[in-house]
């Protein structure tokens, strides 16, 4: 499947696959027909984060080039992922490794930017502590970091082409890009419609990191937080047999996180280590809206929670043929029991 | 609204106006990110509000650069979480002395529209959406009689406001059933440097200070149930 490579100008004309998993079918619609693929009394739970400005380039004491791509703030610093030579535009795992680091070893970044490792344990992982904090921390952040961003977007991304149309805190080190697509316009007709939409706030972390190893730890801990009136969303729409459809997959691992660690759903803030594939059985999400991935992407794993590997593994094919575009400024699929019986525009 | 707790972004809060409203905001409880163009110029104000036990936080950035509006919507919502009280406060008059609009360049018009109107739809777009999402929040235009009077001379930052005041209204017509409040307010004339640029040798007797009309404004946020595009006038305090 083709990549998009930049993000597209009229959101509600992006393709929308979606996938019946009850009736075992598919078909193909636009972003804009969503509403007509969910029925009245649904919910559709977002992820509100908004995107940090997470790569910084700078250079060891001995003048050797060091990207850093932050993953979570920790107790002592900033998890980060290191990569040497070159930049977004060259893969990942085209990347020559970063200069091996130790503890004490300093980055700078910027005049304003500087840290010290704080712990290096796992090669290209490490702990960051930069000597700066609070204010002063997150300006010179937000001065000299750049979105992460892969090889095959065409240009440098700015930050306002990673945020959703509500993002808040800056919590995701890549874009919950699921939620891309959702504009005030489509929001504002799911309200008409008796389709309300509910918000979690979920730190997106690192697709790839440039190392196959590391690559198959993916996803780390991420944290979340579910806010007592998205519990009573949830609570309301099942009451009322309506579903809950995650927007992303980052929402379902908020959700879902929630109930493994604390036995039911509950409100509050968290860090999940949750990993979801075939077999999982989903306590609170009944469907997802998200992007067209790969059948080799690990996000694949988490879908086959939803529907059977073969069914997705077809969809996937027809989408491809069908020229849908893939990755985060791609198109969008809707993975949901019965969405096949609503009034859609087409059927496989 | 509630101010106590709350997360407020203050742009143009170095001086005049817009550090007296962060001051009370912060007096009155508010978690305050202050908005301006030098860290020379805020850090003390973020310090003496500090000293007085209020929580401010200090953010550079210029209004009127595209570039800046999701570093300052970032780096706020990363030091007090989301925001819930966006007050548009900078503003520039253009060029001082004052001058007809006969002899206003192009281009200057454009700076003033980019500082006084589309920075803060900038800004706007970038926080309004959480709020709506939120179903809460409010958006304050600090206006100026200037945006319905045709003062001679005082051409490009009278369209700005009367567009700025237009631009509340639209809002708050597309944001108010999702529960995002808009307010303009005209603080009168005060006692600044901003006023005393436009208008030198004014009797600075005769004008309001600062510090009572951020009271006034904070109090009207706090208490009054507007937030429908309104235009407030605050008229001198008696």
């Amino acid at each position: 499947m083709n990549a998009a490579t930049w993000p597209r100008e009229d959101k509600s004309r992006e393709r929308l696959l979606w996938i019946d998993p009850a009736a075992a079918t598919f078909g193909d619609a636009h972003v804009g027909d969503l509403p007509s693929r969910l029925r009245r009394g649904d919910l559709l739970v977002v992820n509100d984060a908004a995107v940090l400005p997470a790569s910084l380039v700078g250079e060891t004491d001995e003048g050797r080039r060091v990207e850093a791509r932050l993953v979570a703030p920790e107790k002592h610093g900033w998890k980060a992922v290191l990569f040497g030579a070159g930049d977004w535009r060259t893969r990942t795992e085209d990347r020559p490794p970063p200069p091996a680091l130790v503890s004490g070893d300093r980055v700078t970044f910027a005049s304003n930017l500087t840290a010290i490792v704080a712990r290096a344990s796992e090669g290209r992982v490490v702990t960051l502590r930069f000597t700066n904090e609070g204010d002063s921390f997150w300006s010179a952040l937000y001065q000299h970091g750049r979105p992460v961003q892969y090889a095959y977007t065409r240009a440098p991304l700015p930050l306002f082409h990673v945020q959703s149309a509500y993002a808040a805190e800056p919590w995701a080190v890549e874009m919950p890009s699921a939620g891309r697509p959702l504009t005030f316009a489509l929001i504002r007709d799911l309200r008409r419609r008796g389709i309300n939409v509910a918000r979690v706030t979920h730190a997106a972390g690192l697709s790839s990191t440039g190392d196959a190893a590391l690559d198959a730890t993916l996803p780390w801990p991420e944290r979340y937080r579910v806010p007592a009136e998205t519990v009573s969303d949830i609570e309301a729409t099942q009451r009322a047999r309506g579903r809950v459809v995650a927007v992303g997959t980052t929402v379902v691992r908020a959700l879902e996180g929630v109930v493994r660690d604390r036995g039911a759903l509950v409100p509050g803030d968290g860090v999940t280590s949750l990993r979801i594939g075939p077999g999982f059985v989903p306590r609170v999400v009944s469907g997802l809206f998200t992007g067209i991935h790969d059948p080799s992407a690990s996000h694949f794993m988490l879908l086959q929670a939803f529907a059977g590997r073969d069914l997705l593994t077809q969809a996937y094919d027809h989408a491809s043929l069908a020229g849908y575009a893939g990755h985060e400024f791609g198109d969008s699929c809707l993975i949901l029991r019965d969405t096949s019986a609503s009034r859609g525009l087409a059927a496989a | 609204m509630r101010i106590d707790g709350s997360a407020a972004l203050v742009t143009g809060a170095s001086r005049g106006l817009g550090a007296a409203l962060s001051r009370e905001l912060a007096r009155r409880g508010g978690r305050v990110v202050l908005v301006g163009r030098s860290i020379d110029t805020l850090e003390p104000l973020v310090q003496e509000i500090c000293a007085s036990g209020g929580e401010a936080h200090a953010v550079v950035g210029n209004v009127a650069d595209k570039s800046a509006t999701h570093v300052i919507a970032g780096a706020a919502a990363a030091l007090v979480g989301a925001v819930h009280l966006l007050v548009h406060n900078a503003s520039t008059l253009g060029h001082v002395p004052l001058r007809p609009l006969l002899d206003t360049d192009c281009e200057e018009l454009s700076r003033v529209l980019d500082v006084n109107l589309v920075g803060p739809f900038r800004l706007s777009k970038a926080i309004a959406g959480s709020m709506a999402l939120r179903g809460r929040g409010m958006v304050v235009h600090i206006t100026s009689d200037a945006a319905v009077e045709a003062y001679p001379e005082w051409g490009a930052y009278s369209v700005s406001k009367a567009a700025f005041d237009h631009l509340a209204r639209i809002w708050a017509a597309e944001l108010a059933p999702a529960g995002v409040r808009f307010l303009s307010v005209d603080p009168g004339e005060m006692d600044t440097q901003m006023h005393a640029d436009a208008i030198p040798g004014a009797d600075r007797a005769t004008l309001g200070r600062p510090a009572d009309v951020a009271r006034r404004v904070v109090s009207l946020i706090a208490g009054v149930p507007l937030g429908r595009g309104e235009r407030v006038v605050l008229g001198r305090a008696s």
